[in-house]
């Protein structure tokens, strides 16, 4: 067993995105913008006792995510845990909570909202915590987060 | 209260209750004639991508009688959008034309994209099913000049309730000054549940009916009636059953009181019979007319002509 010591190889430097649930980790690298930003280590479809559908992992080499961006990640994974790693360490074992405005990375599902139709970049506010539900800023009804709702930047 | 200088007056949702006090106080002096002249020297754009006959001259005769100048488009077939132009670059170009913007858009948020492209104020006067937030001003004078109040009332609302923007931001602003509701409509037309659940958020008694026989005990002060409109209705049949079920004539007047004051945004159709007009309960006319003073003040207050 010893070639099966580590599924995902640990990183010296970075942030360690756990409990993401499967099969959202490429989302939730696409809502943080990090597609080009170096080495990123992926997991799908660990088993995990409290997740039934089982649960991914981003390991995001070399770089410290800020709260904002790491607050992004509770729009579609409000369980993930978030460890920033320093020299092999847990610098900081970090919680996660809906970010008060949600911009560019969400779309409107209003067909005949002004994002939709005249190219205005998107904007939610925050609308109900515990539904999770955002209002837009142009058109002002307010929706559910989705993972399809979600978009690369 | 955040200053009326230069900002731009987008949605209700964006007005403190001070706010709203405010622009009902400085109508009643414009009404009254007291402040005059106050839009001397500036110039005000409509910008209608959608018709509306009604609302433009309202805003024109505003501008005239304060002693500003006003120009515009009527219709988006003769801007140069028809060419091709964006939005966001028309809106650029015309700011530099004049002082405020009045802006009328059949797309949800295009105010609130244009108040965020331009630095002189935009005033929205309607964008989509969404916001106008001019129509709930005069709303408010008009209860507030029949009533010498704008709360601890009961107000009933009856018609379309699920699309009508006039009625949600009205419920919106009523509920800010605290009244007691009576939602009259068919199940279809129903006012929608994250409104009702705002008014229970915010401990608003309300009560929804489908007929307005139903509401005679409930001693209305004022109803206020929107149009039920055909094409939301499949079948032309059921329209005409539910129109007739929400027709309001002085029969059904004198079932509710006779102190009972009837309101309407207008366009009217049949929804209140003709004979209703001669009656003192009837203040929709008075309510249209009421638009003219509201906009003057707003106008006033945005381009700093009136404090």
């Amino acid at each position: 067993m010893m070639d099966r010591a580590y599924k995902v190889y640990s990183i010296e430097n970075g942030t360690v995105i756990d409990h993401i649930p499967t099969p959202l980790a490429l989302k939730v690298i696409r809502i943080l913008g990090l597609e080009n930003e170096g080495i990123m280590t992926i997991g799908i479809g660990f088993h995990s006792d409290k997740q039934p559908g089982g649960k991914d992992i981003v390991k995001v080499e070399n770089r410290e995510l800020s709260h904002d961006e790491t607050n992004k990640i509770a729009l579609i994974a409000p369980d993930a845990t978030i460890n920033i790693i320093k020299d092999g360490r847990v610098l900081e074992k970090r919680q996660i909570k809906l970010p008060s405005e949600v911009r560019e990375i969400m779309a409107c599902p209003n067909p005949n909202c002004a994002t939709n139709v005249l190219g205005a970049g998107t904007h939610f506010l925050l609308d109900n915590r515990d539904k999770v539900t955002y209002r837009c800023r142009y058109c002002e009804r307010t929706t559910e987060v989705q993972a399809d709702l979600l978009t690369a930047r | 209260m955040a200053s009326f200088r230069d900002r731009s007056i987008v949605s209700i949702r964006d007005m403190s209750l001070d706010d709203l006090k405010k622009i009902v106080q400085t109508t009643e002096k414009v009404k009254k004639g007291e402040l005059e002249g106050f839009l001397k020297g500036r110039t005000v754009a409509t910008l209608f991508f959608e018709p509306s006959t009604r609302t433009r001259l309202s805003f024109e005769s505003a501008v005239f009688k304060s002693g500003g100048s006003v120009f515009g488009i009527a219709n988006p077939s003769a801007s140069s959008q028809s060419k091709g132009e964006s939005f966001a670059d028309s809106i650029r170009t015309v700011s530099g034309y004049c002082d405020v913007m009045v802006i009328r858009h059949p797309v949800e948020g295009a105010a609130r994209m244009a108040s965020e492209l331009i630095d002189i104020p935009v005033i929205n006067a309607g964008d989509g099913a969404n916001q106008h937030p001019t129509q709930t001003f005069l709303d408010l004078f008009t209860i507030n000049e029949q009533f010498g109040r704008m709360n601890d009332l009961r107000i009933g609302m009856m018609g379309d309730l699920k699309y009508g923007r006039t009625v949600h931001s009205l419920t919106h602003a009523l509920a800010m000054f605290g009244n007691e509701l009576t939602f009259i409509s068919p199940p279809t037309l129903r006012m929608p549940g994250q409104i009702l659940q705002e008014l229970d958020g915010l401990h608003i008694p309300y009560t929804t009916m489908e007929n307005l026989e139903d509401a005679r005990n409930s001693a209305l002060d004022i109803l206020y009636v929107t149009r039920i409109q055909k094409e939301r209705f499949g079948d032309p049949q059921e329209y005409e059953k539910v129109a007739g079920t929400y027709r309001l004539t002085r029969e059904t007047i004198g079932l509710l009181g006779e102190e009972l004051r009837i309101m309407h945004p207008l366009p009217r159709v049949d929804e209140i019979a003709e004979e209703v007009d001669t009656t003192s309960n009837a203040i929709y006319f008075i309510q249209a007319h009421n638009g003219i003073p509201t906009r003057q003040a707003l106008l006033g207050l945005v381009t700093g002509g009136l404090e």
